[in-house]
């Protein structure tokens, strides 16, 4: 019998990218003792790509924003399928987390008079995102690492978590294994905050990292918990596409607030030919009036190349399959023609975005202030999650919270850049408050021992099957490849049934795979885990994309291709059903207070 | 390209490994990352690499490539001479854990014996400070930095005589400077920068700015600085000189 390493906390958080961080660090700050367990190294965590920046009505550019311009934004960019008291307490507590981040050293760029500078992007109405040239989702979560390693915290570094142990339908802990040694681990704890992240590796083009595989979802699911809103993934219109080894490779929704246009080989600016009617009244209808709201001109209207990124993102599709893209399969996104209209252009484009230029310069070998890039759509963040309460972040089972991509409802259909990371901070913080509360209202549960055991015995079980087993790698990458050709940017029903099966066909593949080697740093032992992982995470996603029969926000369905009225007043559930198989229905959204129902009505 | 490349991987544990070679095929603009998971995925399943991000922004996949220390994301199969075995070690800085991947659990631990941030008094009374970009733009390059490791890997001091325990190495000093030129920071950290981590270990042979992968000038502007710190406050003839009268 496989001996485990024994932990006890008040409160455990399964991640450490901005969310998670933020949880333990506020959990610690009313007095819980919090363990921390990452996927990678601290530090890694896919936080670090965010590019664009935190989202927050801080007014420092335009004193007409306000927390109720940003809470209509989201709500219009989530198709009002958000969990409306989510948008609320984000688009009020954001800008207070921001300035709690600077309080803990971060640095963020300047207005003239020495305030939080703010930059536009699509779908917020006014600069709002407080950013740091292009690597903001670095600077935040150094920042908190930084922070956050003085608290008290105690983290547990490459660590996998196989399962989520009960005690009676309330939360008792975790339990996993260290990658290195591959040695067991029992966390016991109070209460569990989920900070996993999204999804993005269910894909085959993806701008996520590794080790984005839904691992949270699929914990929470086991659990017990209900998922949220899983049909709505998010494609960013642009990710690298050349070279193929670098495909998905994220492409800053800044180049285009910088100024830069998608163009077709054509040479069409492409975007103003379909401006969706939600969206006329705000957005440029010439290139004049589009390049002075890029360079701060309040009266003029934004381009429609930062319309939300599901529109773009299938436009660019239209033009590619109408033969308009460009060697590679995509389009052009320009934005070294802005030298015909700035001085020391090129200066300006290296210092507003240096990792885009260094990482086109050192992936591609190519030159941004000189020519266009190559870019296509590229799965970017899930919206869905584990459905959790507005307030307290807390999932369906008692003392289990979840937080930032994990979580799901502040999106609704579809995410506005730069909510995410604000995402993290404000419900991370929700998050490790109210397991911090609910971990000192509670006493310690029990473990489960015959649980533990056979936890560790079924994730042994490939190691039995050795090297003649399926290949993990070979069905993670089937799998991704199925995920990509049939249930991508484009649905159908009949597709997503065929992807279905496969997916079925997959499980059982995956149920027979085998590793090679021993426990100590295994990236197959690894693989094979979050396969298991991605399967259910795909599963949900096809099944509730199935079953929403329209198109909104994220999800377009070629068969449904209108948004349905009726459609607009539920969200999809997904839970385990009593016989073990996917239950998915549709649960009406509880109706908008009057309070905000105005708010939204004013700001229309 | 299109063609098959040799790599020479080094595989092993605590105990010891060996170089092993794995053969594949390559295509045009595929990096060093892209050729060992394709050994991974087809040759060596249990060929152990810590990677995350692959795009050059978490540090995570930091080895040495023909010798040279470098992310394997971000090293493209085009400016290597493929004619003759690519050899791929792991960083020998660090303790081994097996094939590619080592123990970076000490550059944790001696961060946390750097003081942190502590900021000046808000400027404004709504808690808020006003800094201006120029001074934002200082410190700006010490924050860009991944924590790949690569110049704490490529640092004699820690590399050949192992001064773990007594030197925070190149990143860590990139760290403290980053606080220590914060506009906003009030900390004294220069007395540990002498005493505790030994900045004057460092002999600016600048090996830690060639290999950083975000062109950190790590050397002048960052640890040079802070050893003119350290100078400043202790070794100043003329204050001596004020001391004694």
């Amino acid at each position: 019998m496989p001996e485990f390493q024994r932990f006890s906390y008040d409160v455990l958080v399964i991640g450490a990218g901005g969310a998670g961080l933020r949880a333990a660090i506020e959990a610690s700050a009313h007095g819980a003792r919090v363990g921390v367990v990452c996927k990678s190294v601290l530090g890694k965590a896919h936080t670090v790509m965010a590019e664009g920046g935190i989202a927050a009505a801080l007014s420092n550019v335009d004193d007409r924003d306000s927390w109720r311009v940003h809470f209509s934004d989201t709500m219009r960019g989530g198709q009002y399928l958000n969990n409306w008291r989510m948008a609320e307490l984000h688009a009020k507590e954001a800008p207070e987390c921001v300035r709690e981040l600077e309080a803990w050293g971060a640095l963020f760029d300047r207005t003239p008079d020495g305030r939080i500078l703010q930059r536009n992007f699509g779908g917020h109405r006014y600069p709002r995102l407080a950013h740091v040239g292009d690597r903001t989702g670095l600077e935040m979560i150094r920042t908190l690492q930084d922070h956050g390693i003085h608290t008290g915290m105690e983290v547990h570094m490459e660590c996998t978590v196989l399962r989520l142990l009960l005690d009676e339908g309330r939360i008792a802990g975790a339990c996993g294994f260290d990658r290195a040694k591959g040695r067991f681990y029992l966390w016991e704890a109070k209460a569990v905050v989920l900070a996993t992240g999204g999804t993005g590796r269910v894909y085959k083009v993806t701008s996520n990292s590794g080790e984005n595989t839904g691992d949270g979802l699929a914990l929470a699911y086991s659990a017990g918990a209900e998922l949220l809103d899983m049909e709505f993934v998010q494609f960013h219109p642009t990710g690298m596409v050349w070279p193929i080894s670098v495909r998905g490779i994220l492409v800053t929704e800044g180049v285009r607030g910088e100024g830069g246009v998608l163009r077709n080989s054509e040479g069409r600016r492409f975007m103003f030919d379909d401006i969706p009617d939600l969206y006329k009244e705000q957005t440029a209808d010439n290139e004049e009036e589009g390049w002075r709201y890029t360079q701060g001109d309040k009266s003029a209207r934004r381009p429609p190349e930062l319309l939300t990124r599901d529109h773009v993102a299938r436009c660019i599709r239209r033009e590619v399959k109408a033969g308009r893209g460009s060697p590679h399969g995509g389009v052009y996104l320009d934005i070294a023609w802005i030298k015909k209209r700035l001085p020391k252009a090129e200066e300006h484009i290296k210092r507003k975005l240096p990792s885009m230029y260094h990482q086109f310069k050192q992936l591609a070998d190519l030159d941004i202030t000189k020519e266009p890039m190559e870019v296509g759509p590229t799965t970017h963040y899930m919206m869905g999650g584990v459905r959790v309460d507005g307030d307290s972040q807390m999932s369906t089972v008692p003392g289990l919270f979840a937080a930032g991509e994990a979580a799901a409802g502040l999106h609704g259909a579809n995410r506005l850049g730069g909510n995410s990371l604000s995402d993290l901070l404000v419900f991370g913080r929700r998050a490790g408050r109210y397991a911090a509360d609910f971990a000192s209202s509670h006493a310690a549960a029990k473990i489960d021992e015959g649980e533990l055991q056979a936890a560790a015995a079924a994730s042994l079980a490939v190691f039995d099957r050795g090297p003649a087993g399926e290949n993990p790698y070979q069905v993670q990458y089937d799998l991704q490849e199925a995920m990509q050709d049939l249930v991508g940017i484009v649905r159908m029903e009949n597709e997503m049934q065929h992807a279905l099966d496969e997916l079925g066909k997959l499980r059982q593949r995956a149920e027979r795979a085998g590793v090679a080697g021993n426990r100590e740093y295994n990236n197959g032992w690894q693989t094979a885990i979050d396969a298991g992982n991605l399967l259910l995470v795909a599963e949900a996603i096809t099944r509730a994309a199935l079953l929403r029969q329209e198109s909104r926000g994220a999800q377009f369905r070629e068969d449904f291709p209108a948004k349905d009225a009726e459609w607009g007043k539920y969200n999809i559930i997904i839970s385990r059903g009593a016989d073990g198989g996917m239950r998915v229905e549709k649960r009406a959204i509880t109706p908008l207070p009057s309070e905000l129902k105005a708010v939204i009505e004013e700001m229309k | 390209m299109g063609t098959e490349a040799t790599f020479r991987i080094w595989r092993g544990d605590p105990a010891g490994g060996v170089l092993q070679d794995y053969t594949t095929q390559v295509e045009e603009g595929m990096v060093v990352l892209d050729a060992v998971h394709h050994i991974q995925a087809q040759q060596a399943p249990d060929l152990a690499v810590r990677w995350n991000c692959k795009a050059g922004k978490c540090g995570s996949c930091s080895a040495e490539i023909n010798g040279v220390p470098r992310l394997m994301c971000m090293t493209r199969l085009s400016n290597l001479n493929l004619n003759a075995p690519v050899i791929i070690e792991p960083m020998h800085t660090f303790p081994s854990i097996r094939d590619l991947v080592t123990d970076v659990s000490w550059n944790f631990r001696a961060k946390k014996t750097i003081k942190p941030f502590k900021p000046r008094p808000a400027d404004a009374p709504d808690g808020t400070w006003r800094i201006q970009q120029a001074d934002v733009e200082r410190v700006q390059e010490f924050r860009k930095c991944i924590e790949c490791f690569l110049c704490q890997d490529v640092c004699h001091v820690l590399r050949e005589h192992r001064k773990h325990d007594e030197f925070i190495g190149p990143r860590l000093l990139v760290y403290t400077a980053a606080l220590e030129m914060h506009p906003l920071d009030t900390e004294d950290r220069i007395s540990d920068l002498r005493h505790v981590h030994n900045a004057g270990y460092c002999n600016i042979t600048t090996c830690c700015r060639q290999v950083c992968p975000e062109s950190i000038t790590i050397t002048e502007n960052a640890i040079i600085p802070l050893k003119e710190r350290v100078v400043d406050r202790y070794f100043d003839p003329m204050k001596r000189l004020f001391h004694i009268l």
